[in-house]
């Protein structure tokens, strides 16, 4: 629950420091729904080709494409702000100040810094999903929402624990901020169901950069087409990478010398 | 002439210097570049199967070879201006460039070159790769190959010139990312980046000759596949040479206001 209270107060801290900029709210929001026009009108370019996508009909991907906003959103709001700013304190030796507070470094850092009006995103994300759901011809049961909210945290905890992976780097490294659009240019190909792309590239989408679970897995759960093997195998993987990142962080903050401080 | 020689030899070493000092990074931006034509040739490959094998007037070779040129010509004509004149207006990293009696552009020229020189190393072996997993069908005459060095040339100097007038904004509105997103995603649809300008709807296709979108990039990918006669070929060079124009235009209208207008804001 501590976590939760310390999410709060940062995300206090974010809001109010953000509210004096209120001109930004409306430039997001005018930015998600530009680049909401942009993809649906991608999709209707490919589906003016065909009827289905690999067996995806036109409201299933368009549920996809609402997976994709709102997990976008999520890292936006928390998640790579916060990741930035540790690759930043750890090269310029600001991480000092984490260091010294009374509280577990790996959730400091993991929380250090909110971009509010990116939960835009969070929004509109759900409200494209319902609109394309109920454009489907089947109904959605309780089943399909329980394995899309299982799936959808699982996702959520795989890109957190893949993004500390990812910034932990940089105890090493120092100068890393180019990776990060690594992950950029990877998540550009979860627009589309990993299911299409040859094997190596899907091996890559899966377990190299795992976009697979944060976007097409929930995807495939809340259009009622997703099989067992992935539902346990998003869990048993978000599970693995969460110890993992947290021993990864352990073993690079042993590396952290405060340099330039 | 011979001091633009001097010049440009001894600043193409220097610019080839500085980015072999960060090898990962230009690997790193080649990812994007490398992947996005992949993630589209996939999905129209995925549209061709349902469809029995063929899209509009592509069938699969085809569509691979169109995605492989593509990303060869886009890696050759692209440039980062847009992005890279709001962070110098920004923090006023543009005052020691105005301070050297050379007009900005060169240095610009000679960086975009040198990138692409060294970039070359790894986007052979990317092209040969991709030759080798999608299987891709070329068919083209000698005329249309010939054609496609020019064609190439003419695409890179009216990309540049055009996105570095329209660069030159950030000198009035000085948060550019607006505009660079949209100016981004009207390049996926209108130079064919995401789909050959041909399976695009009638009116797409039409904004995107008018523009000079078609001109930077789908122009000479069509023309190495072999898609065009002669007479739209000659068309083509026309409007390449028009837009060429009006980008220079664009240039010579706006850099002096431009420069007058700066103020390092950062700095």
């Amino acid at each position: 629950m501590r976590i939760f209270r310390l999410f709060f107060v940062f995300f206090r801290i974010g809001l109010m420091n953000e509210l004096q900029y209120r001109a930004n709210f409306f430039i997001q929001l005018l930015k998600t729904a530009f680049n909401l026009t942009w993809s649906l009108a991608a999709v209707a370019v490919v589906f003016s080709h065909t009827s289905d996508l690999n067996g995806w009909q036109p409201a299933e991907l368009v549920a996809l494409l609402g997976v994709f906003v709102l997990m976008s959103g999520l890292i936006g709001v928390v998640v790579q702000p916060s990741m930035e700013r540790l690759i930043d304190d750890v090269r310029q030796g600001t991480l000092d100040f984490t260091l010294t507070k009374p509280e577990e470094a790996q959730i400091l850092v993991s929380i250090g810094q909110v971009r509010v009006w990116r939960l835009v995103d969070v929004v509109v994300g759900p409200i494209v999903i319902g609109v394309a759901l109920v454009h489907l011809d089947r109904e959605i049961g309780l089943e399909d929402a329980l394995q899309f909210g299982v799936t959808l945290v699982a996702g959520s905890v795989i890109m957190y624990s893949f993004w500390l992976m990812l910034s932990t780097i940089a105890f090493w490294f120092i100068r890393i901020e180019n990776i990060l659009i690594i992950f950029h240019s990877m998540y550009e190909a979860a627009r589309w169901p990993i299911t299409i792309y040859p094997g190596w590239l899907r091996t890559a989408l899966t377990f190299l950069v795992p976009v697979a679970f944060a976007v097409t897995v929930p995807s495939e759960a809340i259009v009622g087409r997703l099989s067992e093997g992935y539902l346990h195998g998003a869990i048993a993987l978000a599970a693995a990478m969460l110890v993992g990142s947290r021993l990864f962080w352990r073993l690079g903050l042993k590396q952290y010398s405060g340099a330039s401080a | 002439m011979s001091r633009f020689t001097d010049i440009y030899t001894t600043l193409f070493k220097i610019s080839v210097a500085i980015m072999l000092q960060y090898r990962a990074v230009l690997i790193i931006w080649l990812i994007g570049l490398v992947l996005q034509p992949i993630i589209y040739l996939v999905v129209w490959l995925t549209v061709a199967e349902t469809q029995g094998g063929q899209v509009g007037d592509f069938d699969k070779g085809g569509l691979a070879a169109y995605f492989i040129v593509l990303m060869i010509v886009n890696h050759a004509t692209f440039d980062w201006h847009m992005y890279e004149m709001g962070y110098r207006v920004r923090t006023g990293a543009f005052s020691p460039l105005l301070l050297q009696p050379l007009h900005p552009i060169h240095r610009d020229i000679i960086e975009n070159v040198a990138y692409k020189f060294i970039t070359l190393s790894v986007m052979l072996p990317a092209v040969f790769l991709l030759i080798w997993l999608f299987e891709p069908t070329f068919g083209a005459p000698m005329w249309a190959v010939a054609a496609f060095v020019p064609a190439l040339l003419l695409a890179f100097l009216v990309r540049f010139f055009v996105e570095w007038s329209l660069a030159l904004l950030a000198f009035w509105i000085t948060d550019t990312s607006g505009l660079n997103q949209m100016y981004a995603v009207a390049s996926i649809f209108l130079m064919g980046q995401m789909a050959p300008l041909s399976l695009m709807p009638q009116w797409v296709q039409f904004a995107a000759g008018v523009l000079p979108f078609r001109w930077m990039v789908a122009f000479p990918v069509e023309l190495l596949l072999g898609r065009l006669s002669p007479e739209q070929v000659v068309d083509g060079f026309l409007m390449q040479a028009l837009w060429l124009g009006l980008g220079l235009a664009g240039l010579a209208l706006t850099w002096n206001r431009a420069a007058r207008r700066y103020s390092a804001v950062g700095a």
